[in-house]
């Protein structure tokens, strides 16, 4: 479980978080939504401790990560997977090589289990006869598995989406977004995904967190989002048009 | 105030770049394609250079000797401790500012902006010593080699020139240069060369770190990381110059 307490945080004098406090529960796909520029990645990278806070905590079951040094953060980060908005895999390195790299860096496995290792995560992200192939000969979606890959290769507790279906096409996006929810399942991770598409809070959103202007505006479940009277939650679900004519059909 | 920033930013990345590795075996692996990708890869064109600037030298001089009072050997003696003292170490590790300096920022900076650092730091890897510390120690052990090779490519090209232009025999030539040879030129040369290496290595991955923004900011940091490098090396060169040989 991850739990943030009133955090707050600003560049340059421009507040992004203000006094944001939510909880993210285990087991569950746990989706943070908002208008681009709402602070979205902000709280995710804050979370991660990618961006230090200005005022608030953040605890990992009962660490608060905020407070601690270089090494006890590694020791959390070592139980942590993250997909980055452009996958992030190395460009020097094949996929093979991407998803063998934390086993590398943090296991004394011989490199036959890292292999074998390897070969099941990417058959878990259906990727397979590209373990040679570097990041560039990959499409989008493949990147995207491949990442996946590399982040549950050490089996972490927690999984981190930043905006998972950037740059995919419907199908592909749907693909990963049921490999998500998936995996959180199978291994009963905490999972938390940043997104704007309203098909993954849709499909995934067990715990969906609605956040305008670094404010948490609503929380609640993909069942409860469409009957919400949250204006501005209601702005942003009924943006598009098709989204407005189900909407008034149902009405 | 601002030169200030960077400066503690600068010193701040050279204390986590020092900081102990989290696993050597890796840190090793890595060390070796640095050598081979910073140093090894630049045999070429300092081969090259070294070649063209010991003939240029050689002829230089004999063209600013040529005087019945002076022996011929002393174009040989010229040739040696010019490019010894000088040419080897100093334009050398200009060059390779130029060359290696744009590499490593362009590298970093790339991985910067597209979150490669960030994956790494996720993942629990200290960042800036698994990308830096490596590049340093090649170019630590490397840069050593280049500069030897450097001397001793650019008297070949002196010699080759100074008798094809008939200015010096290749007897002359090499009595030149084996006349009142001081072996702490050598010593000295390698001292500059490492303060080079460092600089050109520290000073690049730094303007790399911290890039932010997008692909115009990491062509900018390049351009810095050759600017800056190449301006220290300067400053280093007259400092050691007056710390090494008065």
């Amino acid at each position: 479980m991850i739990t943030v307490k009133n955090i707050e945080k600003a560049f340059n004098g421009k507040k992004v978080l203000d006094d944001v406090s939510v909880t993210f529960e285990p087991g569950k796909t746990n989706l943070i939504i908002g208008r681009s520029g709402s602070g979205k990645t902000v709280l995710l990278k804050t979370i991660v401790g990618l961006h230090n806070v200005d005022q608030g905590e953040i605890w990992f079951e009962d660490l608060l990560f905020n407070n601690l040094d270089f090494t006890g953060k590694k020791e959390i980060r070592k139980q942590m997977g993250m997909l980055f908005q452009g996958s992030a895999l190395f460009d020097s390195m094949t996929t093979e090589q991407n998803v063998r790299f934390p086993l590398d860096m943090f296991t004394g496995l011989s490199m036959e289990e890292k292999t074998e290792r390897v070969n099941f995560c990417l058959k878990r992200v259906n990727i397979l006869n590209s373990n040679k192939l570097f990041p560039a000969e990959l499409s989008g979606g493949m990147k995207k598995r491949v990442a996946i890959a590399r982040a549950i290769a050490l089996n972490p507790k927690y999984l981190f989406c930043d905006e998972p279906n950037s740059g995919l096409d419907p199908l592909t996006a749907i693909l990963i977004d049921d490999l998500i929810k998936e995996i959180t399942e199978e291994y009963s991770m905490t999972t938390i995904v940043n997104t704007h598409d309203m098909n993954s809070v849709m499909e995934i959103g067990e715990k969906i967190v609605f956040i305008n202007e670094g404010k948490i505006c609503w929380e609640g479940s993909n069942k409860e989002i469409l009957s919400s009277d949250n204006e501005v939650l209601n702005d942003f679900v009924f943006a598009n048009s098709l989204a407005k004519q189900l909407r008034a059909s149902a009405k | 105030m601002r030169f200030l920033e960077q400066l503690g930013l600068y010193f701040l990345l050279l204390k986590k770049v020092f900081s102990k590795p989290e696993k050597a075996s890796i840190y090793y692996k890595q060390t070796m394609h640095e050598m081979v990708y910073l140093g090894f890869n630049s045999v070429g064109i300092i081969s090259i250079i070294s070649f063209f600037m010991g003939s240029a030298i050689t002829l230089q001089t004999a063209y600013n000797t040529e005087n019945p009072i002076y022996p011929t050997y002393l174009i040989g003696l010229g040739c040696r401790d010019s490019i010894i003292l000088e040419f080897s170490s100093t334009i050398s590790a200009l060059i390779l500012a130029g060359k290696v300096g744009s590499n490593i920022a362009s590298e970093i900076g790339t991985m910067r902006i597209t979150e490669q650092i960030d994956a790494l730091e996720i993942m629990g890897v200290n960042s800036a010593s698994y990308l830096i510390l490596p590049k340093i120690i090649a170019t630590l052990v490397f840069n050593p080699i280049l500069t030897l090779l450097s001397i001793t490519v650019g008297i070949i090209g002196g010699g080759m020139a100074g008798s094809m232009a008939g200015v010096i025999t290749p007897e002359d030539f090499i009595y030149g240069i084996q006349y009142a040879f001081i072996p702490y030129y050598i010593t000295y040369s390698i001292i500059k060369t490492l303060f080079f290496a460092f600089i050109i290595t520290t000073v690049s991955a730094f303007q790399g770190y911290y890039v932010t923004g997008g692909s115009l900011e990491v062509g900018r940091a390049s351009t810095k990381a050759v600017v800056f490098s190449s301006i220290l090396i300067l400053i280093f060169n007259v400092i050691l110059t007056q710390l090494l040989l008065s």
